[in-house]
C-alpha cells in the first residue's frame, strides 16, 4: 500500500479525530513501519492541523520512527537490572548474528534492532521485546537461536514456544513471561477474590458515600506519591462540570516496576471493577486505560476482557441494571515514554499531544483530560477500592501502619534468589523483605526505582510506608559486588533519554550531573566535584518543571550520602596540586594535527621535559 | 621576608597594570616582599620557592600550562587574580565554538583566512616551531592545578588587589575596601 492510502485508511479508522493522533500514527507505523515526511503531510492535512504538531509527536516518542524500521524490530531492554543480568552479552550475540548494529536495520528492511528503556520485565531480565512479542531470560546462546529463526523468517508470535503461568497462557496473551507472585497478600493477590461485590455494594450507595469510604478506608496513590484516592474523588466531584473523566494509569515505566503487569494480567477484572466504581463516585461516563507500549502484548487480553464486561452488563449503558449510572472504558496505548506516568503528561499523550507535562494549578481534578475534571489513578490503587467496598474501610485499615493503610505490592528484581512480586503490608522492614527475597550478600536497595531512594546496609532497617520508604513498588537489589556509580551513571542515562525537554534544568542539567559522575569513575574526579554535584543537583530539583526533573538528580545525592567513603576513595586530592581531570596530551592532539609537530615541552623524543 | 611571584598566561597584562595602580604604596609593599618571578623585573624563572603567586590569564596553550604548574610546584599559595584566571574571560570565548567538526581549526581559520578584515596573500597560518601548540580548548587555571584564592575583577581594582595582598603577606583576615569587589 502506498503512503497515502495507508494514511487515509488510519485517519478514517478514528474518524479523522485530531484528539486520536497518537492511535493514527501507531496503525501507519504498523502498516509502513515508518512515519515519512509525506505521511506526516498527509496525516497533517487529513486532521487539518499543521504538519510540526504531527512531527512533534513523532519524534517524540520512542516507538514512532521518521526512517524505515525493520518487518522485526527487536528492542533489547538496557535498564541496570538486565546488564547486571547480561544483557550486555546478549546484545552482542544478537548483532553477531543478525550482523547489523543496535540502532540499525537490516539492508533489506526484514529487522533492526534497538535499545530500550526498562520494558516492566526485571524480574526475568535480560528480556527484549519482538514487535509486540516479549521474549524473557535471554542467554546470548537463546538470543543467537532467536536470531536465526527471525532470519528463516519466523513472525514474531513463532518464536514462543513456552507460555508463562496463570494467564500468561491465555490464548490472546500467549506470552513467556512469568507472573512471579512470591507472596500473596489479602487485598489483591489472594486466591480468592470475589468478583463485582465491590461493584454491587458500591452502586447501592451514594457517590459521595463511596468517596467517603475511600477517604475512610486511608487508600493513598501506589504510584509513589501517596495522595489520598478518596480526597482525590471528592475534589474532582466538587468541581461542577458537564463531563469528567477516570483514567487508569498503567504506564508502569519506573525502572524496576512490574507489580501493575501481573495486575493487568490476572486482575483485569478488578482494575476495571474498581475503575467502574470509582467513576460512579466521580460521576464519570467514560474511562480510559492509559496502557504503555511495552505491554501492547496484553492489550487483546484486556479489550477482550472489557467486551466480556460490556456483554455482561458491567460496562455500557445501565450498569447492572442501576438505571441511573452508566461508564464504558477505552485502551489509549501510549508509544514509549517514561515522562507518560506523570498525571497531567499522561493527560497530554490522551489528548495526542507530546507527553509534556502541564502546568499546575490547575490540577487533573480540576481541568484535566480536555479540560474536564479528571481523576487519574494508578493501576493497584484502583484494584483497592473494590476490595475496600466489599470488605469494609475497617477491614482495609487493619492492615498497614497508622499513616498508610493496606497492603502494597513490591517489584523485587536484582541480585536475589526470589525475584518477582510481594504483596506485603505497609509497614515490613527492608531487611524482612530481602530475606524473604532470598537476597545473600544486598548491599544497596534502590527503593522506588531511579527516581526513588538509594539505601545502604545501615537503611535496612527502615519500613515501606508513606511515613518513612514511600515506593511505587520498585525494590531493585544490588549485591556488594556491584558499583555504585555504575548505578548511578544507568539512572542518569535514563534521565537524560526521557527527558521531555521543555525546561532547561532537567534538559541540561542532568546532563551536567552524568558528566560529573563519569569523571569521577574514570578516578579523574576532584574533591570541589563534591560540592558542584551537591549544589547543581539542589539547583534542577528546585527548579524542574515536572517530578522528571525533580527526582533526576536523586540518585547522585542519595549515593553520596549512603556511600561517602566510595566517592572518597575515587576523588583523592593530588599531593602535587595538579588537577587530576585535565589531561595536558589530550589537550594537545588536535593542535598536532593542525600544526603537523610534536610538543616541544610535552613530547619527550621531540626534546620535551616536563612530565 | 616573604617572597612573590607573578606571571600573565592567557591575559591582558591588565592584571599586572592594575597591581601598579596601587601607585606610591607599592613602596611600601617592597619592604615586606621580595619579588621572584615576575614581569615586573623581567626574571624569567624562578630563584628559589615562593611564598605567593599571583596568576593572571587562563590557559589556552601548552606553554601557559607548563608554567602554571611551574608556579603550582614552586608556589605555597596560588592566588587567581582577575576574570580571565577564574572563569576564562575574553580568551574562553573560543570554547562557544562548538558545533563544529573541529572547532580549534575553525577558529585558526576564522582568524587567519577567512574573516573578511583579514589580508593574508600567502594564505599561511602561524606555526613557527618555537610557537607553543594550543590546546583544545582554553581551560580555567582551577582546571589544571588547584588554586587557593581568587580575586575577581576584570580587573581587580589596586586597592583590592592592596588588601588581599598586605593579609596574605601578614596572616591577616581579608578585609575588601567598601565596593572593592566586582563581578565584572
Amino acid at each position: 500500500m502506498d503512503t497515502k492510502s495507508v494514511v487515509r485508511a488510519a485517519c478514517a479508522k478514528y474518524g479523522s479525530d485530531r484528539d486520536r493522533l497518537i492511535d493514527i500514527l501507531w496503525e501507519i507505523q504498523r502498516a509502513s513501519r515508518h512515519i515519512n515526511d509525506e505521511g506526516m503531510e498527509e496525516v497533517a492535512a487529513a486532521l487539518g492541523i499543521h504538519r510540526v504538531e504531527v512531527e512533534g509527536l513523532v519524534t517524540f516518542y520512542s516507538f514512532f520512527s521518521s526512517t524505515p524500521k525493520g518487518r522485526i524490530t527487536i528492542r533489547l531492554c538496557n535498564d541496570i537490572i538486565d546488564r547486571h543480568a547480561g544483557a550486555d552479552a546478549v546484545g552482542q550475540a544478537l548483532v553477531g548474528a543478525l550482523g547489523i548494529g543496535f540502532g540499525e536495520t537490516s539492508g533489506d528492511g526484514a529487522f533492526s534492532l534497538d535499545h530500550t528503556s526498562c520494558i516492566g520485565l526485571s524480574d526475568q531480565a535480560p528480556a527484549a521485546l519482538i514487535n509486540d512479542v516479549v521474549v524473557t531470560n535471554l542467554t546470548p546462546a537463546k538470543a543467537r537461536d532467536l536470531a536465526e529463526l527471525i532470519k528463516q523468517g519466523a513472525s514474531p508470535e513463532e518464536l514462543i514456544s513456552v507460555t508463562g503461568d496463570g494467564n500468561n497462557s491465555h490464548p490472546l496473551i500467549h506470552a513467556m513471561v512469568s507472573n512471579n507472585i512470591r507472596l500473596r497478600g489479602a487485598v489483591l493477590l489472594h486466591e480468592e477474590i470475589p468478583t463485582e461485590k465491590g461493584l454491587a455494594a458500591a452502586l447501592a450507595m451514594t457517590p459521595e458515600q463511596v468517596a467517603g469510604e475511600v477517604t475512610d478506608a486511608g487508600l493513598r496513590g501506589r504510584g509513589g506519591a501517596g495522595f489520598p484516592t478518596g480526597r482525590k474523588l471528592t475534589l474532582a466531584r466538587g468541581f461542577p462540570a458537564e463531563r469528567r473523566y477516570l483514567v487508569a494509569n498503567a504506564d508502569e515505566g519506573e525502572p524496576g516496576t512490574f507489580k501493575d503487569r501481573v495486575l493487568l494480567t490476572e486482575r483485569a477484572d478488578l482494575l476495571f471493577e474498581g475503575m467502574t466504581i470509582a467513576a460512579y463516585a466521580i460521576g464519570a461516563a467514560h474511562g480510559i486505560l492509559y496502557l504503555r507500549a511495552e505491554y501492547a502484548y496484553l492489550r487483546e487480553y484486556l479489550e477482550d476482557v472489557l467486551k466480556k464486561r460490556r456483554d455482561a452488563g458491567l460496562l455500557g449503558g445501565d450498569i447492572l441494571g442501576s438505571n441511573r449510572f452508566s461508564f464504558d472504558i477505552r485502551i489509549q496505548l501510549g508509544a514509549g515514554a517514561y515522562i507518560c506516568g506523570e498525571e497531567s503528561a499522561l493527560i497530554s499523550s490522551c489528548e495526542g499531544l507530546r507527553g509534556e507535562p502541564k502546568n499546575r494549578p490547575p490540577f487533573p481534578v480540576e481541568k484535566g483530560y480536555m479540560g474536564f475534571p479528571t481523576v487519574v489513578s494508578n493501576v493497584e490503587s484502583l484494584c483497592c477500592i473494590p476490595r475496600i467496598m466489599d470488605m469494609g474501610s475497617k477491614w482495609f485499615g487493619a492492615f498497614g501502619t497508622e499513616e498508610s493503610h493496606g497492603t502494597k505490592l513490591l517489584s523485587v528484581s536484582g541480585d536475589c534468589g526470589k525475584p518477582g512480586v510481594y504483596e506485603v503490608p505497609f509497614g515490613l522492614k527492608i531487611e524482612e523483605l530481602l530475606q524473604m527475597a532470598e537476597a545473600l550478600d544486598p548491599a544497596i536497595v534502590q527503593v522506588g526505582g531511579p527516581s526513588g531512594e538509594m539505601i545502604g546496609r545501615g537503611d535496612f532497617h527502615r519500613r515501606i510506608g508513606f511515613e518513612d520508604l514511600s515506593t511505587g513498588g520498585a525494590m531493585m537489589v544490588f549485591c556488594a559486588r556491584r558499583n555504585v556509580l555504575e548505578i548511578v551513571d544507568a539512572f542518569l542515562e535514563f534521565f537524560i533519554d526521557e527527558s521531555c525537554g521543555y525546561c532547561t534544568p532537567c534538559r541540561v542539567g542532568s546532563v551536567f550531573l552524568r558528566e560529573r559522575i563519569q569523571r569521577i569513575m574514570n578516578g579523574a574526579g576532584e574533591r570541589s566535584d563534591m560540592s558542584y554535584l551537591e549544589a547543581l543537583g539542589q539547583t534542577i530539583t528546585a527548579t524542574s518543571r515536572c517530578g522528571l526533573g525533580v527526582s533526576a538528580p536523586r540518585p547522585v545525592i542519595h549515593s553520596m550520602r549512603q556511600f561517602p567513603l566510595v566517592y572518597a576513595s575515587l576523588v583523592k586530592e593530588r599531593k602535587d596540586g595538579l588537577q587530576p581531570g585535565f589531561d595536558i596530551q589530550r589537550g594537545l592532539d588536535i593542535a598536532r594535527k593542525i600544526a603537523r609537530r610534536q610538543s616541544m615541552i610535552y613530547d619527550p623524543r621531540f626534546g620535551g621535559k616536563d612530565e | 621576608m616573604k617572597r612573590i611571584a607573578t606571571v600573565s598566561l592567557a591575559g591582558c597584562f591588565g592584571c599586572h597594570m592594575s597591581l601598579l595602580d596601587i601607585d606610591e604604596r607599592i613602596i611600601d609593599l617592597m619592604k615586606l616582599v621580595e619579588f621572584d618571578r615576575t614581569p615586573l623585573n623581567d626574571l624569567k624563572s624562578f630563584t628559589r620557592r615562593c611564598d605567593i603567586g599571583l596568576i593572571e590569564g587562563s590557559c589556552c596553550n601548552e606553554e601557559n600550562v607548563a608554567t602554571l604548574r611551574e608556579f603550582r610546584r614552586q608556589c605555597d599559595t596560588l592566588v587567581g587574580v582577575g576574570q580571565c584566571a577564574i572563569m576564562g574571560g575574553l580568551p574562553v570565548m573560543r570554547n562557544a565554538i562548538m558545533h563544529s567538526d573541529d572547532p580549534l581549526l575553525e577558529c585558526l581559520e576564522e582568524a587567519y583566512l577567512n574573516s573578511r578584515l583579514v589580508y593574508n596573500p600567502t594564505n599561511d597560518m602561524p606555526n613557527d616551531p618555537a610557537l607553543p601548540l594550543l590546546l583544545d580548548k582554553v581551560y580555567i587555571c582551577s582546571q589544571v592545578v588547584k588554586i587557593d584564592y581568587v580575586i575577581p575583577g576584570c580587573p581587580p581594582s589596586g586597592d583590592l588587589l592592596w588588601s588581599v595582598l598586605t593579609a596574605l603577606i601578614n596572616g591577616t583576615p581579608i578585609t575588601t575596601p567598601p565596593g572593592g569587589v566586582k563581578y565584572d
